[in-house]
């Protein structure tokens, strides 16, 4: 094969300008608009807060403990006398940290190996494909849990983990779509010239599944946005001084009745990214021209 | 003269973007059709003419609406019915014929229940009477054993069984007007052939008034009594069929008539330059002035209206009077061939057998091949260097599983197949050496699927042009501007998408990426079936030109006998994967020997209201080949008894190295037909 820079004269549709067009597709529609703005609030959020926000997260007050929301503290103090408002706002750095690179893991890994297998089919693919339905059968929360009791807890088990289990279905995704290129004939065309398996299944297959690939990413990352928090919640996730949603659901909990804000202001942060990042799959998924209904996933 | 049963007056339709900016599909047309009439409406891709064939019936696809005029049928405006009126006409008084009764037909109910639903809804009968009903529109549509086809499902019919059914159920309610969508496309020619004779018997038998939709001239000559030509959302002619076809007085139609190719001759048609302005693009002027061979400063400046004529018809064109003076095209000049027989064999087939059937468990293990008859079988050609070898039959009869197995995607099962009288062919594509397979291209039917849609064609045709030769940056560009040069496009292409191009374009920027790898041998699969007439002519003079520069061979498959005729030096038919006749195409196509060859002949369709099909056998194809005897024993005509039952028939040599695989006699065969 020839370098790329041999190339150079195939002008490439530069993909900051595929960016902004499917962007610009996304947010013609109201829904993916709010999507889009509540997923990058939350980014901006999770980069900016530690400058902007008005208090420590660790510092602790006796005097203002399950305070109701004021002037002050405009969530309210938690049962530690924590100001909610702080916390919540830098809750979901890890949760976002940990799921985005997941995501990334999972959708390459999972997805190439889904390619290859649509391409080359054969008893491989049909033994790997049985290894994922017994793989999907699992309860993964359990196994999680499993995983982090025997490994510990932190990002660098988490990631991992997270990115190779949320990758198996990505697999089947990826299968999928590819065995719908397959069939077509410039992927006839490739064989017949004699192309290699590595540059069709570059340049031929994954220019055409890549957007099925990133609709089926958005959607699996936030069910691992659920299922961190949930590890979180179940006090395996994050360790306990730094702020996580998850983890000060579980702490409010128990003050529910006395203190509402501490549990609703971690809540309404979760869920409103986990809303956003759902409008913005749906959203991307028709500026692609993917119909999800019938492409659903597992 | 009485009032007619569908009027349009003045119909524009067009949809409006979110601006507010109407782009009209169609304009100002006016059509009336009298009872027991059928109107043939003919035109290119993105014409209109579904559009209007629907609107006729108050249809309307989403995002579009009526901008101005009105359908009348019976009278009454169908624009201005409400739904409930509109239910009561459409499917009883005004029925629908698709394009692919395959997919109209539901594939969970049977056949007769589907009909009887029809029935049910269009007449007060009670159940008994229905199903005699049922039966009855079963025979209408000539299809054999009815009472044994009610049970059936939609799959276990053949495609004209599909098409007579959704016949039958538009005929339930006795329809006054009958809507067919292109109803043969698709179909094979024979069985296109027996649709329409059904269709012209039916409306003189019912008299029921039709309108015919299709892109084939040929089909429309079979069954119109009127024909309205359509161009960008205009009707641009409109009259008596048979001066329509005989003395076309719009340039249009003129020149679609000339592109399409004839059997009697082996020419290949003129092409029309240029391609029709994108729906709703049509400017000011005429819409056809950017192709028109006369036009003039007046055909720009203002668009000209539906004029009367001295022969009865209506034409949109301000020089309709000079039509008929237009100089004849001149045929494009085809390689000589007359040292034909000194040309050595570039492909040698050696009983070449070809089988779909994967060998099951335990004939894996005990490693034999499964026992069941081959799809291709029998197979002995040869296919000499620099002639276009044409390959005919219809679907099913294995004519692209022969260029799948030469381009080496299918290995043969059996026999060998020879390239250059040197190197085996039986390999497959992983086998085989970067020079071969440069010297071995295929060119698929439909460009839509055989270029990538995420690719520009910079990196379509550089493809190859990597892959063989190894060549970069300048050169590689250099010798990309100009191949699309080859294919007479302009170099700023390079940067389109195939989704920016037009099916035309598309088809010569997949003949660009085959002949950069400076082939020996081009394989055709059905290369122009999925492109209009006037674009199929310039996809064929662009082949020939290149074989003219090149001395390229060819293997031209193709369903269309008249494509072939036009191209092919030899041809060859093949009926479910055997060969019936092979030799040099004058004379196939001048004695048809063998009976499926005069089969096939009898039933295409010419754009001439004197050619009339002759239909001898039955259209329903097989669908596995016999065990024994001749491949066509069920269908063919000329059966004789026991001896095509039971026994390969032997090939018989005639002249020119023409032979033909029959029982019957050559003497006999050509005093019978």
């Amino acid at each position: 094969m020839t370098t790329m820079s041999n190339t150079d004269f195939v002008k490439r549709r530069t993909a900051f300008s595929t960016l902004l067009t499917v962007l610009s597709a996304m947010a013609s529609r109201p829904s993916g608009l709010v999507g889009l703005i509540l997923v990058a609030f939350h980014i901006v959020l999770a980069i900016v807060s530690p400058v902007i926000a008005p208090y420590d997260f660790r510092e602790l007050s006796a005097q203002i403990i399950l305070n109701e929301p004021s002037s002050e503290h405009w969530f309210g103090t938690d049962n530690l006398g924590r100001d909610v408002f702080t916390r919540t706002m830098l809750g979901g750095r890890q949760a976002l940290l940990v799921t985005t690179i997941s995501t990334i893991l999972a959708i390459t890994w999972g997805g190439l190996l889904g390619v290859l297998l649509g391409l080359v089919g054969g008893r491989l693919d049909e033994l790997l494909m049985r290894l994922v339905d017994a793989f999907l059968c699992l309860p993964w929360i359990l196994v999680l849990l499993l995983i982090v009791v025997m490994v510990g807890p932190g990002p660098a088990v988490l990631i991992p983990t997270l990115g190779f289990f949320y990758g198996i279905p990505v697999i089947r995704m990826a299968r999928a779509a590819t065995h719908d290129v397959v069939a077509l004939d410039f992927v006839t065309a490739a064989r017949a010239r004699g192309e290699t398996r590595s540059t069709i299944v570059r340049r031929e297959l994954l220019p055409n599944v890549l957007d099925v690939l990133l609709v089926e990413g958005a959607m699996r990352w936030s069910w691992m946005l659920l299922a961190f928090s949930s590890l979180s919640f179940l006090g395996f996730g994050v360790a306990p001084p730094t702020p996580d949603w998850g983890l000060m659901i579980s702490d409010a909990r128990s003050f529910m009745s006395l203190a509402p804000w501490a549990a609703l202001a971690p809540v309404a942060a979760l869920s409103s990214l986990i809303i956003g990042i759902n409008l913005t799959a749906d959203g991307l998924a028709k500026a692609l021209g993917i119909d999800r209904a019938q492409k659903a996933p597992v | 003269m009485r009032e007619p049963l569908v009027q349009v007056t003045n119909l524009g339709i067009g949809f409006t973007s979110r601006v507010g900016v109407t782009m009209p599909i169609l304009r100002n047309i006016n059509l009336a059709i009298g009872e027991g009439e059928t109107i043939g409406l003919v035109g290119e891709s993105g014409c209109g003419k579904s559009t209007l064939a629907l609107a006729m019936m108050g249809y309307l696809k989403s995002g579009l609406s009526v901008l101005e005029g009105e359908s009348l049928f019976r009278g009454r405006n169908v624009f201005d019915m409400d739904k409930r009126a509109l239910e009561g006409i459409r499917g009883g008084e005004l029925a629908l014929i698709p394009q692919n009764a395959g997919q109209s037909l539901t594939p969970t109910s049977r056949i007769g229940r589907q009909i009887d639903e029809s029935v049910k809804l269009h007449t007060s009968l009670a159940k008994e009477q229905r199903h005699e009903r049922v039966i009855e529109l079963l025979l209408q549509v000539r299809l054999p054993q009815p009472e044994e086809l009610l049970k059936r499902y939609p799959h276990e019919l053949s495609g004209g069984q599909q098409q007579r059914a959704a016949i039958a159920m538009a005929l339930a309610g006795e329809p006054d007007v009958l809507l067919l969508d292109e109803p043969t496309t698709g179909l094979d020619v024979t069985t296109q052939a027996h649709i329409l004779e059904l269709l012209r018997n039916l409306a003189a038998e019912t008299g029921t008034a039709m309108v015919y939709v299709s892109h084939d001239l040929g089909a429309i000559a079979r069954v119109s009594d009127r024909i309205a030509v359509m161009y960008a959302g205009e009707l641009v002619l409109e009259g008596p069929a048979r001066q329509v076809l005989k003395q076309p007085v719009h340039p249009y139609a003129r020149g679609l008539l000339l592109s399409i190719p004839r059997l009697k001759e082996a020419v290949v048609p003129a092409s029309m330059p240029g391609r029709p302005p994108l729906p709703g693009g049509a400017g000011q002027g005429c819409g056809f002035a950017d192709r028109c061979p006369m036009v003039e400063q007046r055909c720009r400046d203002k668009r000209p209206t539906l004029e009367p004529t001295a022969t009865q018809e209506f034409v949109r064109c301000h020089f309709h009077e000079r039509v008929e003076q237009l100089p004849s095209p001149e045929p494009p000049k085809r390689p000589d061939r007359s040292s034909q027989d000194e040309m050595d064999s570039i492909l040698q087939f050696n009983d070449v057998a070809i089988s779909y059937a994967k060998p099951g468990i335990v004939d894996q293990i005990l490693g034999r091949q499964p026992n069941v008859t081959p799809t291709i079988d029998k197979i002995d050609l040869t296919i000499r260097r620099g002639e276009t070898f044409g390959l005919v039959g219809e679907s099913g009869s294995g004519k692209s599983t022969i260029l799948r197995a030469i381009a080496g995607l299918w290995p043969p099962q059996s026999g060998t197949i020879t390239y250059e009288e040197a190197e085996s062919l039986n390999t497959s594509v992983e086998e085989r050496s970067n020079d071969l397979l440069r010297c071995i291209q295929l060119i698929f039917q439909n460009p839509d699927a055989s270029l990538n849609p995420r690719h520009t064609v910079a990196e379509i045709v550089a493809q190859p042009l990597k892959l063989y030769f190894g060549l970069g940056g300048d050169e590689l560009r250099e010798r990309s501007v100009a191949l699309l040069e080859q294919v007479r496009l302009r170099a700023d292409y390079l940067e389109r998408l195939p989704s920016q191009l037009s099916g035309g374009e598309k088809q010569r920027v997949a003949v660009a990426r085959a002949f950069a790898a400076e082939p020996k041998l081009v394989l055709c699969d059905e290369v122009t079936s999925a492109l209009d007439v006037s674009v199929q002519a310039a996809v064929l003079n662009l082949l020939i030109q290149l074989q003219v520069d090149q001395g390229t061979t060819y293997v031209f498959v193709s369903h269309d006998l008249a494509v072939v005729r036009a191209l092919a030096d030899r041809v060859a038919v093949l009926y479910q994967g055997r060969l019936c006749e092979i030799g040099p195409s004058e004379n196939v196509y001048r004695f048809p020997s063998h009976p499926y060859t005069e089969v096939l002949l009898g039933a295409v369709l010419e754009p001439d209201p004197d050619a009339e099909p002759t239909l001898t056998a039955e259209d329903v194809a097989d669908l596995f080949p016999p065990a024994r005897g001749c491949p066509f024993q069920r269908r063919c005509p000329r059966n004789i008894g026991d001896i095509c039952n039971n026994e390969t028939p032997p090939w018989r040599p005639a002249e020119f190295g023409h032979a033909i695989r029959c029982h019957i006699p050559l003497d006999e065969l050509r005093s019978l037909q």
